[in-house]
């Protein structure tokens, strides 16, 4: 347990890097999965299939498969082969995560009553008033708990990156344990608990936000 | 048709959508295309790279060495998970708070620590040298990590049978094992039924995680093909493949018991963390994070 008191600092490097993988991915995977979404609750019937397509695969892989495409496999086409560590993380973790945030989206949308757009057009409001005033304030309250869900579980998935060199927080309990094989329990408390910290404060921010954006039905 | 985004529409905005639809179409096609040309280019149509897959050995080394295997570990760890779960929703629903409070702090740790996490560790202190190996070292994390989400999924399915059932049930003079037994969990298996398939497609895929510590499965299998043929990209999408194909039985299956036993209602939801009211989850059903 020395060995990791005395090089806590390696430990808050390591769980800075899981929260940078965290926010970017995070990020990206926001965007690109709202694109997707938008495919999928949009009028062309071409670009839903292929959401819906791009969904049903990436749901269905596991992510350590997503992994091996981006650090193995794409290299053998010329993609991603001086790209740095981190950014290739994030391309994975992003693909993976966007996937399920597009479902998030269109079941946001898709929870909004038919009657609230019908009103909407009734008394006049032209598209973008409907979309801004009506439909997307009451689809983003619905999609909050679930994208709390999905980003959570996000956080949980950066650890796969160890398994492809990033030296994240998973990946530094591994070096530890390898050089201190009496104090594995603890070392795996301490970073458990740096998790549960991550974990934890998510929650508790989603929690805060859900409360004060709850409109009454 | 009508929609909560757009009105049906009409003659001008038909012909609108038509224009959307064909660009639409040459992008998608110009973007599969070039993949289909560079991967020409790279020569990964050559096929001495596809040719383990079409071999009976290497065939026969997916199907017994990987898939078989994967399964395997998965479906160990779900039967295990479901008694830890049972074990472990069942204590936290408890009236003593001695065995509520631990019961609660297992699942919530075990639920907010990644699987790896507690994979990497079983593996090293109890899995490597004379311990229990790799193979159960996966089964042991999957379980202990799918059974505290399962623990959760008891506990909204018992809350979910009408109260009147356990009320009746002590009317009649049953005690509370008697109404947990005979009244509430046979009643609470019914709801909860798809939500374990679909816990199963979660560990089917996080049985994959079993490549970090050289667990057998899929992964392994697909690891040593492409590390003897170099062939990473045309491994990648068979074992792609064989996961998503498992996985869209597996959704199927559980979709076909969700009609059969709950009708047409919404599948049962569990929040992923935390909060422990059911009604601000997410659903579980087809393939979780």
């Amino acid at each position: 347990m020395d060995d990791v008191t005395s090089n806590f600092d390696l430990v808050l490097s390591a769980f800075w890097l899981t929260i940078q993988l965290l926010v970017l991915s995070g990020l990206a995977s926001l965007v690109i999965g709202t694109v997707l979404g938008a495919m999928r609750v949009g009028p062309v019937a071409v670009l839903r299939r292929a959401a819906s397509f791009y969904v049903t695969v990436v749901r269905n892989t596991p992510l350590l498969i997503v992994f091996v495409f981006v650090f193995v496999a794409a290299p053998t086409l010329g993609w991603f082969i001086s790209t740095p560590f981190l950014l290739k993380g994030v391309i994975a973790l992003s693909l993976y995560t966007s996937a399920f945030v597009c479902e998030v989206v269109r079941s946001g949308v898709n929870s909004v009553p038919l009657g609230q757009a019908e009103a909407a057009r009734a008394i006049g409001l032209p598209f973008g008033g409907i979309m801004t005033q009506v439909i997307l304030p009451q689809a983003f309250r619905a999609t909050v708990p679930p994208l709390v869900s999905v980003l959570i579980a996000l956080a949980k998935n950066t650890s796969v990156g160890a398994a492809f060199g990033l030296m994240e927080a998973t990946g530094r309990m591994r070096y530890f344990t390898n050089n201190n094989a009496d104090d594995r329990g603890l070392i795996f408390l301490t970073f458990a608990i740096g998790y549960i910290i991550i974990v934890e404060t998510m929650s508790f921010g989603a929690h805060r936000l859900e409360r004060r954006w709850r409109i009454a039905r | 048709m009508s929609n909560v985004l757009y009105d049906a529409p009409g003659p001008r905005t038909i012909v609108r959508y038509r224009i959307y639809t064909a660009v639409a179409s040459v992008l998608l096609l110009a973007v599969l295309g070039y993949v289909l040309w560079l991967m020409y280019d790279k020569g990964q149509f050559e096929y001495e790279l596809w040719e383990p897959f079409v071999t009976p050995d290497f065939i026969r080394a997916l199907l017994v060495d990987g898939l078989v295997k994967t399964l395997q570990m998965a479906f160990t760890s779900v039967i295990l998970a479901v008694v830890f779960g049972l074990v472990f929703g069942v204590g936290k629903m408890s009236e003593h708070a001695w065995v509520r409070w631990p019961c609660w702090a297992v699942v919530e740790f075990f639920r907010a620590v990644p699987v790896l996490l507690l994979m990497v560790f079983i593996f090293f202190s109890y899995g490597v040298g004379d311990g229990f190996g790799s193979y159960w070292s996966v089964v042991a994390a999957l379980t202990l990590y799918n059974g505290s989400v399962l623990a959760e999924v008891f506990r909204a399915g018992v809350l979910a049978v009408p109260r009147g059932q356990a009320e009746a049930a002590y009317a009649i003079g049953m005690r509370k094992t008697q109404v947990m037994m005979f009244v509430l969990l046979p009643q609470a298996v019914k709801i909860m039924l798809p939500a374990i398939i679909s816990q199963c497609v979660v560990a089917l895929k996080d049985t994959s995680l079993g490549y970090y510590i050289i667990a057998p499965g899929l992964t392994a299998v697909g690891k040593q093909i492409y590390g003897e043929f170099g062939n990473q990209f045309q491994t990648v999408i068979v074992i792609a493949a064989f996961y998503i194909v498992a996985n869209l039985i597996l959704t199927w299956v559980a979709t076909r018991v969700q009609k059969r036993l709950v009708g047409e209602k919404k599948p049962l939801e569990v929040s992923m963390i935390g909060t422990t009211d059911a009604d601000t989850g997410y659903t579980q059903a087809g393939g979780g994070v």
